[in-house]
């Protein structure tokens, strides 16, 4: 690599990062009580904690977008204190965030050229990152998800970082594009330069990470070694007292389900999806494993009447249906549960309103609402779900887990026989995740239909009875959850046979 | 590859392109309605367009930054009656230096708005509400009624036609908005107006500075509509305390009509421009058909909403 002298890292053992101490309050909300971080030269640390542990507000600290109200910060052996994201830049600290930066509307070169990134490095990461001969004039707003974390990852690295954050970046990224940004983070590592990743996905900290950082209720918990079958250890740290109750829920996976039929699809073609015939039962939560963009979103879509199939039938309770409208999908009892909560939600509103949405056209048509029922059915829903309302007054202030499980408990009040979940458990810590799928099975059990996508595979064996594959908008695989293990799923979700072998998957 | 560069550049500039091609239908539209439309009728239709052109201008800039300035027309009336006392009696030279105060007061005057909206956190369309009236009262302060005597030196820049008579003085006028905006555009100050408007966190981790970017966005709108006041003083040659009510909701509708989300971030000036010349255009061709102008803001309405609709189905037919 040519790197200019000056870049060359420090990589003293006394650390490149040290944080300590660090306190912030929100009002009277506690977000750090007293965080520590400390980052050597040359190393990969994980930073960990359950959704509104303050991992968000230690990130937000480090990169000068808040400012800590006690602690210090040294930074390649000297107490900084950004006040800017611009000042933490030039110090050599950038971070990547889940959502992207790239600013959508204007053209990727005007978006270097606002963040005075220099332009050859950032084509050198571009090859790195495998998007040669990419288009600096396409704009933003016109590119998938998954292309713009990696251009925003090769801006980030194009200005040379000694400390590099990645929030969660691998959350919207399939496989083959998380083993180009692993390649990346280790050659910076081989460098002298550090890393500090964020993920909700235990298997990426051990297979990438030299420590981690255990944060719980704002506190830095533990300094933990993933590799050395640490797994168990930060889970128990990020879950505190309540480690045991969550592992009891996670149970194997359940036999297939005999119930009635809920919802059969037959030839359903949409956009990318290609014909499409599968059967939904009562009783059964019925996975979806795909790699990005293979249909599922369509899938979706027009089971819950967001979008109009162009060929094929769905067939609700013996009748074949047409919906033209979400609200036509609801009435035959299917209820969709998105990715991105905040497209469910009405952020501004309260928890209680936001439950009781689907109840205010059952309650009276006309009219108004009798407010005493309303709260009765609310707040069973609240207390079923183990919903924290310290902050209810505004969907928006929740944090993810929290806020899906407001999504959840609208259908719960508002009834329904199928439910449909895109991805429901994207960017949501382990414990609040494992309470979701026990839900989502309960559901089952007690004769509702569910299907499944989940964009992290391994998890699909903790909730579901059947797995269906699709690649390319085809179903190409259909196996029952105990076959449905990790390297099964891959294989088929990259269009493998089951008897070939898998060589690039590591 | 060539048909796929065609493509975006006809999704990035079409609008652009498709407004000018309007202004040129209305234009021999006109020309076949009254075929004696000589360079008298198109001194008079530039004159009419150049306030409305820079008002237009300067609410262009507010909204790409994510804002709203509702008070376009009476800095406007404020730069157009202080114009009036300043240069009531003078010559020429005096008269232009008198200009160059004013741009520099009235685009302070707009910092002003850009700074109350950032420091106080009150929404811009609250603010710029409360500012309009306080711009309109001091305009009424310096000159209580209208009052001619802009002088005639200065009027002649506008209204004469130096070059060519179809090149009249106000076509040349509006270079101002090319001679700020296409620099601007290309600085990376410029970028910040649009990064702020287009999306404000991943403007802010991008390390832009949200509020003087907007500051600066208010300011070049107030630079704006000082040139739409001073526009007013020499094509009308009076200065008029009321004079800019018409402007501020009129601009709106250029810069829907000259394809500015209204979300911000997204647009440009340059349709902008041919927009109000289509607004300034409409009851000409009225009072060419006998028909009481009148109508012609009704016209106005109608158009507006069948081309933001026109674009509103482009965008939707491209998502299918």
């Amino acid at each position: 690599m040519a790197a200019d002298p000056k870049d060359t890292p420090v990589t003293d053992s006394a650390g490149l990062l040290e944080a300590s101490g660090l306190v912030k309050h929100f009002g009277p909300v506690v977000a750090l009580r007293s965080a520590d971080l400390r980052v050597r030269g040359g190393e990969i640390h994980a930073l960990m904690g359950a959704n509104g542990a303050g991992k968000s507000t230690l990130v937000k600290i480090l990169t000068g977008a808040l400012t800590a109200d006690a602690g210090t910060i040294t930074l390649g052996g000297r107490t900084r204190s950004f006040h800017t994201t611009s000042e933490a830049r030039k110090a050599g600290l950038v971070c990547v965030y889940q959502d992207p930066s790239l600013l959508p509307d204007l053209t990727v070169l005007q978006n270097l050229k606002l963040t005075a990134t220099p332009l050859s490095t950032f084509k050198r990461y571009l090859v790195e990152l495998g998007l040669e001969g990419f288009d600096l004039q396409t704009m933003p707003r016109e590119l998938a998800r998954p292309t713009l974390s990696l251009l925003d990852l090769a801006r980030a690295l194009a200005i040379e970082p000694q400390l590099l954050l990645l929030d969660e970046i691998t959350a919207s990224l399939p496989a083959d594009l998380t083993v180009r940004v692993f390649n990346v983070a280790r050659q910076l590592r081989a460098e002298g330069r550090s890393v500090i990743f964020i993920s909700h996905r235990l298997a990426e900290v051990s297979a990438l990470c030299d420590r981690a950082t255990v944060l719980r209720d704002g506190k830095t918990v533990g300094v933990v070694e993933p590799a050395q079958g640490g797994e168990e250890r930060i889970v128990k740290l990020m879950l505190g007292p309540v480690a045991d109750l969550v592992a009891a829920e996670a149970a194997s996976p359940t036999a297939p389900a005999t119930g009635a039929v809920a919802v059969e699809v037959r030839n359903l073609k949409a956009g990318t999806l290609n014909d499409v015939t599968f059967t939904l039962r009562f009783g059964e939560v019925l996975g979806v494993a795909a790699l990005e963009g293979q249909g599922q979103q369509e899938l979706f879509d027009c089971l819950a009447g967001v979008r109009r199939p162009e060929a094929g039938q769905i067939v609700v309770g013996g009748k074949a249906r047409t919906f033209r409208h979400p609200a036509d999908a609801i009435r035959a009892g299917m209820v969709l549960i998105p990715a991105d909560r905040l497209q469910a939600l009405l952020r501004q509103r309260s928890v209680r309103e936001n439950i009781a949405l689907p109840l205010v056209s059952r309650f009276s048509r006309w009219g108004p609402i009798n407010p005493r029922r309303e709260k009765r059915q609310v707040e069973k829903a609240v207390k079923r779900l183990q919903i924290d309302t310290r902050v209810q007054s505004e969907v928006r202030r929740l944090s993810g887990g929290n806020q899906q499980k407001v999504g959840i408990a609208r259908w719960l009040v508002g009834g329904f026989q199928t439910l449909l979940c895109f991805d429901p458990t994207r960017g949501i810590d382990i414990g609040t995740k494992r309470q979701i799928y026990g839900l989502v099975k309960e559901l089952a059990a007690n004769g509702s239909a569910v299907l499944l996508f989940t964009s992290e595979l391994p998890e699909i064996q903790l909730a579901c009875n059947r797995v269906m594959v699709l690649f390319g908008g085809n179903l190409v695989d259909e196996m029952p959850a105990a076959e449905a293990d990790e390297q099964a799923l891959l294989r088929a979700a990259h269009g493998l046979p089951a008897e070939a072998d898998v060589e690039r998957e590591a | 590859m060539a048909g796929m560069r065609f493509g975006r550049a006809a999704r990035r500039y079409g609008w652009t392109v498709a407004v000018y091609a309007l202004l040129a239908v209305l234009m021999v539209t006109t020309i076949i309605i009254k075929p004696d439309y000589g360079a008298f009728e198109w001194n008079t239709l530039t004159l009419a367009a150049l306030p409305l052109a820079f008002a237009a201008a300067a609410q262009t800039m507010v909204v790409l930054s994510g804002g709203i300035d509702l008070s376009v027309g009476p800095l406007m009336a404020l730069a157009n009656v202080l114009a009036l006392r300043a240069m009531l009696g003078h010559d020429l030279n005096y008269s232009l230096g008198v200009a160059l105060i004013v741009l520099l007061e009235v685009t302070l005057a707009g910092a002003l708005n850009g700074a109350i909206i950032v420091l106080t956190r009150v929404p811009d369309i609250v603010v710029t509400l409360a500012t309009s009236f306080i711009w309109a009262g001091l305009a009424l302060l310096v000159l209580a009624k209208p009052t001619p005597g802009i002088p005639l030196d200065v009027q002649n820049l506008a209204q004469g036609s130096a070059l060519s008579p179809w090149v009249p003085n106000a076509l040349l006028l509006l270079l101002v908005v090319p001679l700020v905006w296409i620099p601007l555009r290309r600085s990376r100050a410029g970028l910040a107006i649009y990064a702020v408007g287009s999306d404000r966190n991943a403007a802010f981790r991008s390390g832009v500075n949200l509020g003087l970017s907007r500051v600066l966005a208010y300011s070049v709108g107030g630079f704006f509509a000082a040139c739409g006041g001073l526009a007013l003083s020499m094509t009308t040659g009076v200065g008029s305390p009321l004079a800019g009510t018409y402007y501020t909701l009129s601009a709106v509708s250029a810069i829907v009509l000259g394809g500015v989300s209204l979300a911000g971030g997204r647009g440009g000036i340059l349709g902008v421009v041919a927009a109000a010349y289509i607004l300034s255009l409409i009851p000409a061709v009225f009072i060419y058909l006998g028909i009481d102008p009148n109508y012609g803001q009704m016209i106005q309405g109608v158009l507006i909403v069948i081309v933001v609709m026109i674009g509103g189905l482009g965008a939707v037919l491209r998502r299918v």
